[in-house]
């Protein structure tokens, strides 16, 4: 019991990273259609940013809870500009094209942050200071909550609440939701697309960037690789909870998250990756469109 | 004068390729540099999986991305059969069976993977296909009969030049006289508007699987030939990262062009190697020059053209 508990706080707190990582797919899903193959590098490019950030400004050696946040948020926003320079150079010119063309550019951004990511950074794995000095916060019996989980969870649920805000109350929001369910008619209204559709790509990554941030405090080890199967595993978390959905971009990821964490714990380490992927393809058998996914009628 | 031109019409030009393949393949081990030769091979071995991928997505527009899954299928299923089934055969027997084993083993879990699968469409299609790809690939690793993480050792080496580029062209052949052929509309058909296309009394599920399967039987004879060809697989090799790649080749190649298919195989096969004076910054310039590719020519390089025409 007290092992099933302490897997479920971790599950939870590397959920939590998955589903900020998913809601940047399933917003550039609902807006492009576009599978974002390089959005698992962004969030590898916000750990990396994070890192160089702490090491720069100092707040490497001094591990305090603001020092942290500021560090997170000056990632997330290098990487809001990334995000958006990645649409303008490789999206945007292909805005009316096949959408199979976009995933190209999508893939080939992908291997140029990887690719260049080892030549910039270097290809070995570096760790990631300790922002914040973990100790135990609550210990009962086996289960042992640190604060750093708890402010993995907390940072990504207040993300995720400041997410819902900008899109369900204010204007650009409004607009995101408008382009997400009609590009033409969008764009009759007066809506700028283009514009709404670099912030969303501002917004998804910046996302990214804060889970790429809260991961380096947990697993101190990053490399230019790392954004490779999270970013794959956050997709899949998207499309288990119906790719376009926020609600369920977050269920998803949680899911997994926690699944993985459960097999990892109970069953075995090698076949962690292959369970997030067998309940992905049994809840689509049965849901064809994910969790809280809506079935859309095809008109004729 | 009459009988050539019938000989040309029923694609005569193959089957003597195929007969010219064999001295060739001796004459190039013998003068040939072998890395120039294996990335001949290569470019061969990459030519099937880009064609075979190509009447999945490409043609029948059904998006998979676990075309690497299928190859891996080929590659250990035949592997295992040449290693344990009948140790000692003669090299040409061996290869042709396990040709035809890893073939088989593949379609069959192309079948069992198009039958459910068939109910999702576009990306949904896409993640599930992925997601078999990578459970196919992790059950691999936890097999120890296969080498399990260690990787598979000691497979004999029975493909050669010759092999493979009669395969590449056995397969070229097939696909091509069937989506070119009347019954092969279905399915450009079920590409352009699947409802339409039942509506005129296309059996949609039916075709998906006849693609599904017949592109899985080829990844897996690809699988094969590249297993027979290295004498050495692991599970690495058939990553989420090849599908990708082969996915790259047929889009590059411009959507349900077959040939189209076969060109971006060469490019993208021989574009790493040729930068290999870049050194450290090989993979850089290739990922450029794919984005760069893709913004000039977002058709793919053929578009739905074929280089030399269908009919």
């Amino acid at each position: 019991m007290d092992q099933f508990l302490q897997q479920l706080v971790n599950g939870l707190a590397w959920g939590s990273i998955y589903a900020l990582i998913a809601l940047g797919y399933t917003m550039v899903y609902g807006v492009l259609r576009l599978i974002n193959f390089a959005h698992g590098d962004v969030y590898m490019v916000g750990a990396m940013t994070a890192y160089y950030i702490a090491h720069w400004f100092g707040f490497a050696g001094a591990p305090s809870l603001p020092g942290f946040l500021v560090v997170m948020l000056a990632s997330m926003a290098t990487c809001a500009v990334l995000g958006a320079l990645i649409e303008l150079v490789a999206y945007r010119p292909l805005r009316g094209q096949p959408r199979s063309s976009m995933l190209i550019t999508a893939i080939g951004v992908s291997m140029l942050l990887e690719f260049g990511g080892q030549r910039v950074f270097g290809p070995d794995p570096k760790f990631f200071p300790q922002l914040i000095e973990s100790h135990s916060l609550f210990a009962a019996g086996g289960v042992v909550l640190t604060n750093v989980d708890l402010l993995v969870i907390l940072c990504s649920l207040g993300l995720m609440v400041a997410l819902r805000w900008v899109v369900m109350r204010t204007r650009i929001g409004m607009a995101l939701r408008a382009v997400s369910f009609s590009f033409d008619a969008s764009a009759l209204m007066g809506i700028n697309v283009n514009t709404i559709i670099a912030t969303t790509f501002m917004l998804g990554s910046a996302l990214a960037a804060a889970a790429g941030a809260m991961v380096g405090l947990r697993n101190p080890k990053i490399d230019p690789l790392m954004g490779l199967m999270p970013g794959i595993k956050a997709f899949v978390a998207a499309v288990l909870g119906g790719i376009g959905n926020f609600p369920g971009a977050v269920a998803g990821g949680l899911l997994m998250g926690v699944t993985e964490t459960f097999v990892a714990a109970y069953l075995s380490s090698t076949y962690r990756d292959a369970v997030a992927f067998v309940i992905l393809i049994a809840v689509l058998l049965f849901k064809p469109t994910g969790i809280f996914g809506k079935v859309t009628v095809e008109k004729v | 004068m009459h009988a050539l031109k019938h000989l040309a019409r029923n694609n005569a030009s193959p089957v003597i390729l195929l007969l010219c393949l064999w001295p060739l393949g001796a004459a190039l081990e013998r003068w040939l540099n072998p890395y120039y030769l294996q990335i001949l091979v290569y470019i061969g071995i990459n030519m099937i999986l880009a064609v075979s991928l190509n009447l999945i997505n490409g043609i029948t527009g059904q998006f998979s991305l676990g075309h690497a899954g299928f190859m891996a299928i080929g590659a250990y299923a035949s592997a295992a059969g040449t290693m344990f089934a009948w140790p000692g055969a003669p090299a040409a027997l061996a290869l042709l069976a396990a040709l035809v084993i890893g073939g088989l083993a593949a379609s069959l879990a192309g079948l069992f993977v198009g039958v459910p699968a068939l109910r999702l469409r576009g990306d949904y299609l896409a993640i599930a296909t992925l997601g078999f790809g990578e459970i196919i690939r992790v059950v691999i690793l936890n097999t120890e009969a296969v080498g399990g993480a260690r990787g598979f050792f000691g497979i004999p080496v029975l493909a050669s030049f010759g092999w493979v580029y009669a395969c590449m062209v056995l397969c070229v052949v097939m696909l091509w006289r069937l989506v070119y052929s009347t019954k092969g509309k279905a399915f450009f058909a079920i590409r352009e508007d699947e409802i339409a296309a039942a509506a005129m009394g296309v059996d949609t599920t039916r075709y998906k699987i006849i693609a599904f399967t017949i592109g899985a039987f080829w990844a897996g004879l690809a699988g094969c030939l590249f297993a027979h060809f290295i004498g050495y697989i692991h599970t690495n090799s058939f990553t989420f990262l090849k599908s990708i790649e082969i996915l790259v080749m047929v889009v590059l190649g411009g959507t349900g062009s077959i040939t189209g298919a076969m060109l971006a195989a060469v490019i993208l096969t021989v574009l790493p190697e040729v930068l290999r004076f870049g050194a450290e910054y090989r993979m850089i310039i290739y990922s450029v020059l794919l984005i760069a590719l893709m913004l000039t020519r977002p058709t793919g390089l053929m578009g739905t053209r074929e280089i030399v025409p269908a009919r």
